[in-house]
């Protein structure tokens, strides 16, 4: 087996690595001591990273974006995830899913996303519907030629910048082997769409500058010209665009890995107590070793999944393993290269009290770490079962 | 005008560089490797030259290793047109690279030679002043600004007592120095672009000339560790050990 990345992906992580230090590290420290992005630093990094290719890396080459395969897209957004998740953010990566936009959708939706004048975000979660979306309350009746909208969503990730919605409501009822469940559509909604309101969501412990928003649909009227795929048929969609997003999760946590794990090194060989360096401790080595293993664990799961999405499609038992290996080697690493600098790593004077604080939502959201499992041991189970 | 660039592959300038244990050298196996800084300022000044209209062709040339080809690559990926690589294996002195340098250019027809003023390996701060003196061409080194004007370019040199601005005939060599430009980023585009990009491959027969060393290293060692500074109580006592102890005054 190679695991050899090309020269040109080689290129790439340089690029990336020099545009997340040069661009994005610098502002780090305003973004998290003031909670907000200023509009001004946000139009400045999406007009450099244009610039350098890196906005809409992950859209097709004939479309205006990068035209980036799999690999190549968690190669960058591994370097990006060294960085502030709304600096980070940015950078720009219009949601896949817009892919599947007819024409006219194509030009107020998809076009302007890959240009990087407008931005997406997806709306699935509800109070009462996490793991179990399926069990959304969010309704779209059809009425006439369209559709009203009742129902809220919260924990909608930069939804206060976002131009429009990709919201994901139930439209009915239907049998099912296992019994009644939901339909589900995907809608484009514009955020001026009488009806539809968006405010601040909850104040969060991970990612300052980056927010969580509610919205409200009260009686909010879509056209269904609006429909984003099929009536009826929003996971299908989903499944077809959104199943990269584990790798993203996997490829981010690999970055901040990457960060912590460089921070605890160097200190370890640095830092004297005792008359010696306090890399020369067990106590101190041994978590370091620790460290390399999860990481490199991870590192292989996440480019194997994505090497096998590139060449005939990943399982979504590997995508589960990548994503579940990466955040929880990031839960680890974090923690650990905090332990190593001791009072030190809690001050807000190194990027490792961040880290630790935004690795936490990584083993919850796309999926958290128990429905990973889930999917992992249903894989191995199933062809089991039934004899 | 066609311009050629030379680039240096050289241990990556964030890495902590190490000595082989048999002191033959420094270790570079597993090391990343990346362009000399002063040869990336150099390829970005050549195609700011170019994208003025005033040249129509940048040309990177690397003498050593397969693995130099990575570094050209990057030089095209920056968008340079396309590269010569010199395979070979031997260590090559100042002396040896600007022969193959001089050569080069003689067979492309290269009007103006810009490198690096220095590599941040071997740091010799040569090889530049060696390729005009071969070439008897007009040498313009440690330069902070160059225009293209009638009949040659129009410099600034970066020296001890300040800036030196000379008018320099063409064809010509000049160096870089580090404020010169900011390198541009590989953008995604041109690192596509540069995989279709062409390096022809030479040998040092094909450039003939003569690439012995006329050096020997005998042993490379860490730099010593620095001791520790003690304070002084007084001006006076400070004079005392500089005169005394030190002996430097």
């Amino acid at each position: 087996m190679n695991f050899a990345i090309t020269e040109a992906q080689q290129m790439l992580v340089d690029t990336a690595k020099r545009f997340v230090a040069e661009e994005l590290y610098p502002y780090e420290p305003e973004v998290e001591k003031t909670d907000a992005l200023p509009e001004r630093l946000r139009r400045q990094i999406i007009a450099r990273a244009k610039e350098v290719g890196l906005y809409a890396a992950n859209m097709p080459a004939e479309l205006g974006g990068g035209g980036l395969d799999t690999l190549s897209m968690c190669l960058l957004d591994r370097e990006l995830g060294r960085a502030n998740m709304a600096l980070q953010y940015t950078v720009g990566r219009p949601s896949n899913i817009l892919l599947a936009c007819v024409e006219a959708q194509r030009e107020k939706y998809l076009y302007p996303c890959i240009r990087g004048e407008k931005v997406d975000c997806i709306a699935m979660s509800e109070p009462g519907a996490g793991s179990d979306v399926r069990s959304m309350a969010c309704t779209a009746t059809a009425k006439d030629d369209d559709f009203v909208i009742n129902g809220n969503k919260h924990f909608i990730s930069h939804a206060d910048i976002a131009d429009f919605v990709i919201l994901f409501a139930a439209t009915g009822v239907e049998q099912s082997a296992r019994g009644a469940r939901k339909k589900i559509t995907a809608f484009l909604i514009d955020k001026a769409t009488q009806g539809f309101n968006v405010r601040a969501g909850y104040a969060s412990v991970s990612h300052r500058g980056y927010h969580n928003c509610i919205l409200e649909f009260d009686r909010c009227k879509v056209s269904s010209a609006q429909v984003l795929g099929e009536v009826h048929q929003g996971f299908a969609v989903a499944n077809q665009w959104l199943g990269n997003t584990r790798l993203q999760v996997a490829a981010i946590c690999l970055g901040r890995c990457d960060r912590a794990y460089e921070l605890a090194c160097e200190y370890a060989a640095t830092r004297k107590q005792f008359n010696q360096t306090i890399g020369k401790f067990q106590g101190v080595a041994f978590k370091l070793a620790d460290m390399a293993l999860k990481r490199r664990a991870a590192e292989l799961l996440t480019y194997q999944a994505a090497w096998q999405e590139d060449h005939g499609g990943m399982s979504d038992m590997e995508a589960a393993m990548a994503k579940l290996a990466a955040s929880e080697a990031l839960a680890f690493i974090a923690d650990e290269a905090l332990q190593i600098h001791g009072g030190m790593g809690l001050m807000a004077d190194l990027p490792l009290e961040r880290i630790w604080r935004d690795a936490r939502v990584e083993r919850i959201w796309e999926g958290s770490s128990e429905i990973q499992r889930l999917i992992i041991s249903r894989a191995i189970l199933r062809p089991l079962e039934n004899r | 005008m066609k311009i050629l660039v030379a680039v240096k592959r050289v241990i990556d300038a964030n890495i902590r560089v190490r000595v082989k244990p048999d002191h033959s050298g420094v270790e570079t196996a597993n090391v990343k490797m990346a362009m000399n800084p002063f040869c990336e300022i150099a390829v970005e000044e050549a195609l700011r030259i170019q994208q003025a209209g005033d040249a129509e062709e940048v040309i990177l040339f690397s003498a050593g290793p397969q693995k130099c080809q990575e570094t050209i690559r990057t030089g095209l990926a920056m968008g340079a047109d396309r590269g010569l690589h010199v395979l070979t294996d031997e260590r090559l002195e100042p002396l040896a690279i600007a022969k193959m340098i001089a050569a080069a250019a003689e067979q492309q027809g290269a009007d103006l030679i810009i490198l690096g003023k220095q590599s941040i390996d071997d740091d010799h701060n040569q090889t530049g002043q060696i390729v005009a003196a071969l070439m008897r061409r007009a040498l313009g080194s440690y330069i902070s600004e160059i225009k293209k004007v009638a009949g040659g370019f129009a410099i600034t040199r970066e020296i001890d007592a300040g800036l030196e601005k000379l008018r320099i005939t063409s064809p010509a060599v000049v160096t870089t120095d580090l404020r010169l430009n900011e390198p541009r980023y590989a953008s995604l585009p041109n690192i596509m672009k540069a995989k279709k990009k062409p390096i022809d491959e030479l040998s040092v027969a094909d450039l003939g000339v003569d690439i012995g060393c006329r050096t020997e290293i005998l042993s490379v060692v860490e730099p010593p560790a620095r001791q520790a500074g003690v304070m002084v109580s007084d001006a006076g006592e400070l004079v005392d050990k500089l005169k005394n102890q030190a002996k430097v005054i």
